[in-house]
């Protein structure tokens, strides 16, 4: 029984951030199931993991932790010795990781899950995607993209020259979206298209997706 | 060596800022940016914020945008010298994170929406979604439940001192006690209560409250 545990699903993109990290620092971790189409996230025993009912819950011994994004950087600190390099130590390259991993956070992903929940989980559900949602957050991303298509133009990975945070926080949702219409958003644009392929290739997320299978 | 900082003393994520720069002791110029005349989606203005949106800082060359990044940088520059305020050790560190997350994705979101519907559409001649501030009132009333738990077991929310998880929350309920109306969610919880007087009492926070008046 490994030391640490990822208490998720293999849907969320929330603990896909979690497993992507682990694998990036070649940590040896339990995934738990939690039932999400049971409520099991919403019953007791998992509460007290995650007071707010959501995945993923995280434990590295007597350490627990929720939300991915707080998750991921107390890994990435705790185990900077081990795997790939995924923060920087000087404060201002730092600085600007943390302002990437913020529009990821704060911009990209609300908008890219409202379409992952229409283009890809509705569907998984059986229920019907509603494309008036689609379009305006179709349109939201778009223009999200263009910033980073500039941005991009600057540097190969959003923080710098080297994979961060700030990059794998978005793979899981990129996933999901590359594989429905919206996928031109990315495709259209050349230097995103060549990030996204580039951190989709990475062997720790290759992990995550056969996990998948 | 002055850090400027660019926005409205009006807005919640310039006020995060300042209350930052206030507790850590760095001076600051503020800079207003006119968000009525639509400055902030300006060539010369995106050029500092690609998406047009207030804060962005400059101190030298160095510059920021991203309230939470920003806050997260002073606070680790100024660590040895001025009040610790994300941590001392890994595991502190984590639980600030972990609240800083929470205030982004869990908290904000909600204040944003009854924020734009109640004070922000109106000034712009635009109709309130009632059902939409209503919606988001009971989904933070048991966002706020979870606080007042957590703040049951420790006087702040990632433990025994205040951090940047607590400080991150300042602009957000004055807008609920102050604008919204809404001081009844935050009176109404024991401990959420004496937590807002406690952080909102802090000299740095008075001082922000000065400039706005």
């Amino acid at each position: 029984m490994a030391a640490i545990k990822v208490h998720g699903s293999i849907i969320s993109t929330a603990a896909m951030r979690v497993f992507t990290c682990l694998n990036e620092k070649d940590l040896d971790f339990d995934f738990v199931p939690v039932d999400l189409q049971a409520g099991e996230h919403k019953k007791e025993s998992f509460l007290s993991l995650n007071p707010f009912g959501q995945v993923p819950a995280f434990e590295d011994g007597d350490l627990k932790l929720f939300e991915s994004r707080a998750i991921t950087q107390y890994i990435a600190h705790a185990y900077a010795d081990k795997g790939n390099q995924l923060i920087y130590k000087d404060h201002k390259k730092m600085a600007i990781l943390s302002v990437w991993a913020e529009v990821e956070g704060q911009k990209f992903d609300p908008a890219a899950l409202k379409l992952t929940f229409e283009l890809a989980i509705k569907p998984l559900i059986g229920k019907a995607t509603d494309h008036a949602v689609v379009e305006e957050y179709k349109a939201k991303l778009a223009k999200i993209l263009d910033v980073y298509e500039a941005r991009l133009a600057q540097s190969k990975y959003l923080a710098g020259d080297c994979f961060t945070l700030a990059d794998l926080h978005h793979l899981p949702t990129i996933n999901y979206l590359i594989n429905t219409q919206v996928k031109e958003l990315f495709t259209s644009r050349p230097r995103v298209s060549a990030w996204c392929s580039d951190i989709l290739a990475r062997p720790a997320w290759l992990k995550v997706v056969a996990m998948r299978k | 060596m002055v850090v400027k900082v660019y926005g409205p003393i009006t807005a919640a994520c310039p006020q995060r800022v300042l209350a930052c720069l206030l507790e850590v002791g760095v001076d600051f110029e503020l800079i207003p940016v006119d968000l009525e005349s639509g400055e902030h989606k300006r060539p010369e203005f995106l050029l500092r914020q690609p998406f047009g949106q207030v804060p962005a800082i400059e101190d030298g060359d160095f510059k920021l945008f991203e309230s939470r990044a920003i806050i997260r940088y002073y606070a680790a520059k100024h660590a040895e010298s001025g009040p610790n305020l994300l941590g001392s050790t890994l595991e502190e560190q984590a639980q600030v994170d972990q609240w800083l997350e929470v205030e982004a994705h869990n908290f904000n979101e909600m204040v944003y929406a009854i924020v734009l519907q109640l004070l922000i559409l109106p000034r712009m001649g635009q109709p309130t979604d009632k059902a939409l501030v209503q919606n988001c009132t009971e989904k933070l009333a048991k966002v706020l439940d979870v606080y007042d738990r957590r703040l049951s077991t420790s006087p702040f929310l990632a433990g025994e001192w205040f951090s940047l998880a607590d400080l991150s929350h300042l602009p957000g309920i004055r807008y609920l006690t102050e604008e919204a109306g809404l001081g009844n969610l935050i009176r109404e919880r024991n401990h959420v209560n004496s937590w807002w007087i406690t952080i909102s009492s802090r000299l740095a926070w008075k001082k922000v409250m000065q400039l706005l008046n």
